[in-house]
């Protein structure tokens, strides 16, 4: 994993002091509240009606155990003793105090970690595949790439105010596990003849304008990303809009200009960016490479590994292949049933930690859908690990499954929530607690989030649950077939939206229609592929009275 | 009045600033004597009578493109850029640009709102004054604000080699 050299450790304690002043200054008066609010929103530290939210980095997800046990720490000391990690490599604590917070900045750097630019209208933190230098189908390893990008984003001089934040994926693995898709840049893999490069896609994004990305660029090699990358940021700081939040972010622009056209912007303006000072050098690559190379892996046959059921479950939904024999990556699941998706208390990030230092190098990573993961396991250390894990609550065998859900804050704690998020996935989770009925469902993502501004990704859920408002009431609308992946597409909305109590049931129905119209072997989404939305919608609003029949009913009584 | 900061001390503005009132057009509004900074709009207008001056000012907005006046920026002595808000980016770009692509050499200033937590972005795109928003401590912004951070990880304008092509 990276180490910070002597630059790196230094701008981040030159960040802390920055922000510590520039708090100072907002308390004495001489910053206003307008002044400090970017200032602050790119140091991970958003303000709302109930407590302050703060956001802390995990750069394209990789962590070593020190650096958990400190967020560990600091959610004790700082926060309740939990944390919430997000769809995007963060570490979210719901409570802290503002004047805490340059002290946690400081405690953090001190393991080399930040805050910066988690939040705000600037260049976030890079996201990548969880599996990344472990996963068996990986063409290259994106870590290098991700860091590289990390330092470029750092304090971007041209790049810090833009009309909206800025998301980028990449990803270096056949099957795309990054949902390069639906980021503002989406790299993804390509290889010709031997060279290595990127598919470049643009304006990608859920949100309230859920909008595909579009290929601006089918072949891009890696050295070129950097620069490749300010082009389009140039054109979008330039003519993204800036008169209306909601349509200010650059999927507004690509569709406005046509990707085309958009596309002759960025080459026009690249034709000045290429093969110049950005272009990355392949000692520069070979520099960061050299932190992520192979651990010392021993060389293991493979074992037996006990019959036991559940431990069999928990093997054949949180692990997966490894591209080294003997080995296997192992996802610990937070989401253990009638737990907040994505939480994890101080006590279970501790455990985390020594699993990591005695199983897997010490080092572990965030995943996309909130799940921690161990990526180099040996095999034969799998009944350790999981009876470890299992008694800390992590080995919910659900990886994959209907109840492993991607789930938002929501209006327990959001300001922006439509509806609550994290009762709606713990009353599902309840409803489908019987496992052996679990497995038979199969591969099921289910993401819920409490507004249009999609947090918890429900367009790319196979189920969605949107969080809605009627008349000041909570209401949850359905959509179906969503997907990540190579494939990627948004789910279609099922019909009118159901009210909290109605939704175990909504879910139930829906399984069953899959259950009983599914050939061998064909997953929820297979099925759904193959009958289409009729039969779950007939099932669900069965003999309940809605579109003409309700307004008829409505104007009866 | 803002507070204006060259060569990182206070500095004394010798520059007047046309604005056109309501119902000035950029075609009849009187041009002052002196040094002036121009609109973008009354230099486009009024070149032929403008260009005998010893000394021109241009102003961009944050919308105006550099492109438009690319050929003429031999002509001008300072270029100020606007930003509307703080939080309007466009004129690192419109900066980064004048300074990368079109070779501008003159002063270049921020204008504007122009804060003490921005210069050190302004700096690194290729601004060389700053007019400092009132009511912003000028001693402060001038002790720290440019210098946040001690080295950078980018090629900008201020310093065209990435990091990773000055490492030892
Ligand atoms: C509670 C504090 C939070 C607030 C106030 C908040 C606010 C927002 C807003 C306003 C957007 C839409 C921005 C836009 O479309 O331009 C957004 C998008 C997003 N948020 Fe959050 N969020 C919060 C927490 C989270 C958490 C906990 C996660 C992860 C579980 C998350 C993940 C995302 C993602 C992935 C998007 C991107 C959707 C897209 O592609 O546009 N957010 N958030
Ligand atoms: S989706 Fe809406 S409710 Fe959920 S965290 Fe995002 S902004 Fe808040």
């Amino acid at each position: 994993m990276y180490k910070y050299d002597a630059i790196d450790r230094q701008l981040i304690n030159e960040r802390v002091a920055q922000f510590r002043d520039q708090v100072r200054r907002w308390k004495a008066g001489e910053l206003s509240d307008d002044e400090f609010r970017p200032l602050r929103l790119q140091n991970g530290l958003y303000i709302q009606r109930h407590a302050p939210m703060f956001r802390i980095a995990v750069p394209y997800g990789m962590m070593n155990s020190a650096q958990l046990r400190t967020l560990a720490k600091v959610a004790r000391k700082y926060d309740r003793g939990y944390g919430h990690f997000t769809t995007r490599h963060n570490l979210q604590l719901n409570w802290p105090k503002i004047e805490d917070v340059p002290e946690i900045l400081a405690e953090l750097a001190e393991v080399e970690m930040h805050a910066i630019q988690t939040s705000g209208n600037c260049l976030r933190n890079i996201t990548t595949d969880q599996f990344a230098g472990v996963a068996a189908d990986e063409l290259i390893d994106p870590r290098p790439l991700a860091e590289i990008m990390r330092q470029w984003t750092t304090f971007h001089p041209e790049f810090a105010f833009l009309p909206r934040k800025f998301k980028i994926a990449i990803s270096g693995t056949r099957d795309d596990r990054t949902v390069t898709w639906f980021h503002d840049i989406g790299l993804r893999l390509k290889q010709i003849d031997g060279q290595v490069g990127f598919t470049v896609i643009v304006g990608g994004g859920l949100g309230r304008t859920p909008v595909r990305g579009e290929i601006v660029r089918d072949f891009l090699p890696w050295q070129d990303i950097l620069s490749y990358c300010e082009a389009i940021l140039r054109v979008y700081n330039r003519y993204g809009r800036r008169d209306n939040a909601y349509k200010a972010r650059i999927k507004i622009l690509v569709q406005s200009l046509g990707i085309d056209a958009f596309r002759e912007q960025v080459e026009a303006e690249w034709a000045h960016g290429r093969g110049g000072p950005m272009t990355i050098t392949q000692a520069e690559y070979d520099r960061v490479a050299a932190h992520f190379t192979a651990p010392a892996y021993e060389a293991v046959g493979e074992v037996e590994l006990p019959v036991d059921k559940a431990f069999q479950r928990w093997l054949e939904r949180n692990t997966q292949a490894h591209k080294m024999a003997g080995y296997t990556a192992v996802t610990l699941s937070l989401k253990q049933h009638g737990v907040a998706p994505g939480d994890i208390t101080s006590e279970q990030m501790e455990i985390v930690a020594d699993l990591a230092d005695r199983y897997s190098f010490g080092e572990l990573r965030i995943s996309h859908e909130q799940n921690i993961i161990l990526a180099d396991v040996k095999k034969s250390d799998l009944p350790d690990v999981w009876q470890k894990a299992k008694a800390a609550g992590l080995a919910t065998p659900n990886i994959g499954l209907l109840t492993s859900i991607i789930c938002c804050p929501g209006g327990d704690f959001c300001d922006l929530a439509n509806a609550k998020s994290i009762p709606i996935a713990t009353a599902i989770q309840a409803r489908f607690d019987d496992l052996d009925y679990l497995f038979d469902i199969g591969d099921l993502d289910l993401n819920i989030s409490g507004c249009m501004n999609a947090c918890g990704h429900h367009h790319v859920g196979h189920i969605g649950v949107l969080g809605v408002d009627k008349n000041n009431d909570e209401f949850y609308q359905v959509t179906l077939g969503g997907r990540q992946g190579n494939e990627a597409k948004l789910g279609k909305v099922i019909g009118p939206s159901f009210s909290a109590g109605e939704m175990p049931d909504a879910i139930e129905k829906i399984i069953k229609v899959y259950l009983e119209n599914r050939h061998a072997d064909e997953r929820f989404l297979d099925t759904f592929d193959r009958i289409g939305i009729d039969p779950f919608k007939n099932r669900v609003y069965e003999g309940r009275a809605h579109g003409k029949a309700k307004t008829a009913e409505v104007e009866a009584a | 009045m803002a507070q204006l900061i060259k060569n990182g001390a206070p500095a004394a503005d010798t520059w007047t600033t046309l604005e056109l009132a309501d119902g000035e057009s950029p075609e009849s509004v009187p041009l002052p004597a002196g040094d002036v900074i121009f609109p973008l709009a009354v230099w486009q207008a009024r070149k032929a009578e403008i260009a005998a001056r010893p000394r021109i000012g241009l102003q961009l907005q944050s919308a105006d493109r550099v492109e438009d006046v690319a050929d003429d920026l031999a002509s001008f002595a300072i270029i100020a850029v606007h930003f509307p808000k703080f939080v309007d980016g466009r004129g690192y770009s419109t900066a980064a640009l004048l300074r990368q692509r079109y070779g501008y050499t003159g002063e270049l200033r921020a204008v504007g709102d122009v804060l003490h937590d921005q210069l050190f972005f302004m700096r690194r795109v290729g601004f060389d004054s700053y007019a400092l928003k009132d009511g912003k401590s000028l001693p402060y912004a001038i002790e720290v604000g440019f210098k946040p951070f001690s080295n950078t990880y980018q090629g900008a304008t201020d310093q065209a080699q990435p990091y990773f092509r000055r490492r030892a």
